[in-house]
């Protein structure tokens, strides 16, 4: 399937959000809300869960599936104090030794005055630096969109996994062949080029592993993926909570530390 | 009914006109050769004279020359763009600075068409092998390790060379238990490297993750101008975070957020002084003060001078 077509599939106003995975996968999810310092960002949702016999910590890029949802959610587009309510949740998270699992599902970290004005860069960044350092076990799975910063600000975990219709980029296609050919109409092209698909990024070591959907995305049969899913989270929690904390954060170091191509 | 649909549409214009915004913001901050091609030809109707450059800002022809070591305008003190040689050679001592990783050299991870070529042309021009040098270094006979972002290269965008280095620069201070300084300047991640780019950010940000827990300091200076990625990982995280006047300081371009919000923004937006009264920027600091200021901030967290017990 061209790169491209997965981008569509991944854009798709029906396909199944962070809540439907949260509620599906997760017993006796309680949200929590803001980041105790602004307000609270609708466009990431999250808060405590149990996964089987596992207390969690989840959270999520959350989309909308009408207008009016995703007006509210902000288009899953989430402002500082979005990214900065996901660091509060890990950290508490890291207090009570409760793995965590992010849901990615983003075109990107909002674009905006206030972003801008309450320092987006600053959040993002800081999500990167404590998220290395946090003491407990981390995954996050790209569920539809990974767009860029925005998403990487909730992925520096021990496993970074992806839908099989899922794209997980640093750009979108239509601003890549913005930049680079002056040419919105070539995203196509640009699709092709970029290795987003989860099977190209599979390939390039960034993700460990890909999640199964239903022929044309998982909106045509959820149960099956969040199945599959439910059982890997299990199976993948349980091999990281034996591990000991010291090589836990040094194996995260280094499954970040690898990353780049060069001479010398 | 009717109301969803004219809503719709109006969202749906919102979307494109928000993609509009961002292809514009792309499109000016890398510039194209038309643009490039137009100026030149500007630059010979007004017959700019050898050995001499026209002030972005107040526009006046002056005397390269007379711009001096800082680069800094005698008309109106606009702050030229310095490379990173002429950066060191201001900020570091004489003779001090010992560059790591000379060689290293970008691959092409995505095998992206003529990036390969883009880079040599780019390293024959500038004599820089990619968009950062780094290397250990006293500044007012205080020990530190230094990374200084070049514009001048793929405008400073963050491939593997960059992040590698400037990883190695905060593993070599945490091994050896020293501060380090880095100045940055650049457009966000480089596109030809796609999300091996994105990595970047991810790498470099775990790198400063632990020399901060070995309680080390990590000074940043933010130079013109500092944008997308590179803001989004270590840019925002120095215990101390310092900026040049007016320096252009931020996550999305300007023209992504006039388009999202259809309203021209004000000239001091996402300037230094606009990010200090944010809250995001410790101090702006004069050029021709960087000096001193990092010296005594070195001072100030006990690093001794080279032969001081």
């Amino acid at each position: 399937m061209p790169a491209y077509d997965k981008v569509k599939i991944a854009r798709k106003v029906t396909r199944p959000t962070a809540l439907d995975y949260i509620n599906h996968i997760f017993e006796d999810f309680i949200e929590l809300h803001g980041d105790r310092n602004f307000r609270d960002d609708a466009a990431i949702v999250g808060g405590i869960a149990m996964l089987e016999d596992t207390p969690v910590t989840v959270i999520g890029v959350q989309k909308g599936k009408t207008m009016e949802e995703n007006i509210a959610r902000n288009f899953g587009q989430p402002h500082p104090e979005g990214y900065r309510k996901a660091l509060r949740l890990m950290k508490q998270a890291e207090k009570f030794g409760r793995p965590i699992i992010n849901f990615i599902n983003t075109s990107g970290a909002y674009c905006g005055v206030g972003a801008e004005e309450r320092g987006q860069g600053e959040a993002i960044a800081k999500n990167l630096m404590e998220m290395a350092n946090l003491k407990v076990p981390t995954i996050s799975i790209v569920i539809g969109e990974g767009g860029s910063g925005g998403a990487l600000a909730l992925a520096v975990t021990d496993r970074v996994w992806m839908l099989e219709n899922s794209v997980y980029a640093v750009l979108s296609p239509e601003g890549f062949a913005s930049i680079l050919w002056k040419d919105p109409k070539r995203a196509k092209e640009a699709a092709d080029v970029m290795k987003i698909t989860a099977e190209d990024l599979l390939e390039l070591n960034i993700v460990e592993k890909v999640i199964k959907e239903a022929d044309g995305g998982c909106q045509n049969d959820f149960g099956f993926t969040a199945n599959l899913l439910r059982g890997k989270l299990i199976n993948e929690i349980n091999i990281l909570k034996e591990k000991d904390l010291d090589t836990l954060l040094a194996e995260r170091y280094e499954r970040f530390r690898k990353f780049g191509e060069f001479t010398e | 009914m009717k109301f969803f649909k004219s809503f719709k549409a109006g969202i749906d214009k919102i979307s494109v006109e928000n993609l509009k915004g961002k292809v514009d913001a792309i499109k000016e901050t890398v510039p194209s050769k038309e643009k490039e091609e137009k100026a030149k030809d500007k630059d010979k109707k007004e017959e700019i004279p050898e050995g001499h450059i026209k002030c972005p800002s107040c526009e006046n022809i002056i005397e390269k020359k007379a711009l001096g070591h800082y680069k800094i305008c005698p008309k109106c003190a606009k702050l030229f763009r310095m490379n990173a040689k002429e950066r060191i050679r201001t900020v570091v001592d004489k003779d001090s600075f010992e560059e790591f990783d000379v060689n290293m050299e970008s691959k092409n991870p995505l095998n992206f068409p003529d990036y390969s070529e883009k880079v040599k042309s780019l390293q024959e021009k500038t004599s820089l092998k990619d968009a950062v040098k780094t290397g250990k270094c006293t500044i007012g006979g205080r020990p530190c390790v230094i990374a200084v972002m070049d514009s001048g290269f793929m405008m400073g965008s963050l491939g593997s060379v960059v992040g590698e280095k400037i990883t190695r620069a905060f593993e070599y201070a945490t091994r050896n238990k020293m501060p380090i300084i880095v100045f940055t300047c650049s457009g966000g991640a480089r596109m030809q490297e796609g999300i091996v780019s994105l990595m970047q950010m991810a790498k470099v940000s775990a790198a400063c993750a632990k020399h901060s827990d070995a309680g080390l300091l990590y000074v940043t200076v933010l130079t013109d101008p500092t944008t997308g990625g590179v803001t989004a990982s270590y840019a925002m995280l120095g215990d101390i975070i310092l900026a040049e006047p007016k320096t252009l300081i931020g996550f999305a371009g300007r023209r992504v957020i006039e388009g999202t919000i259809k309203q021209k923004l004000p000239d001091e937006f996402q300037t230094a002084e606009f990010l200090l009264e944010h809250g995001f920027v410790d101090a702006i600091i004069e050029r021709e003060n960087l000096s001193y200021v990092l010296s005594d901030i070195l001072k100030l967290h006990n690093v001794k001078k080279v032969g001081e017990n």
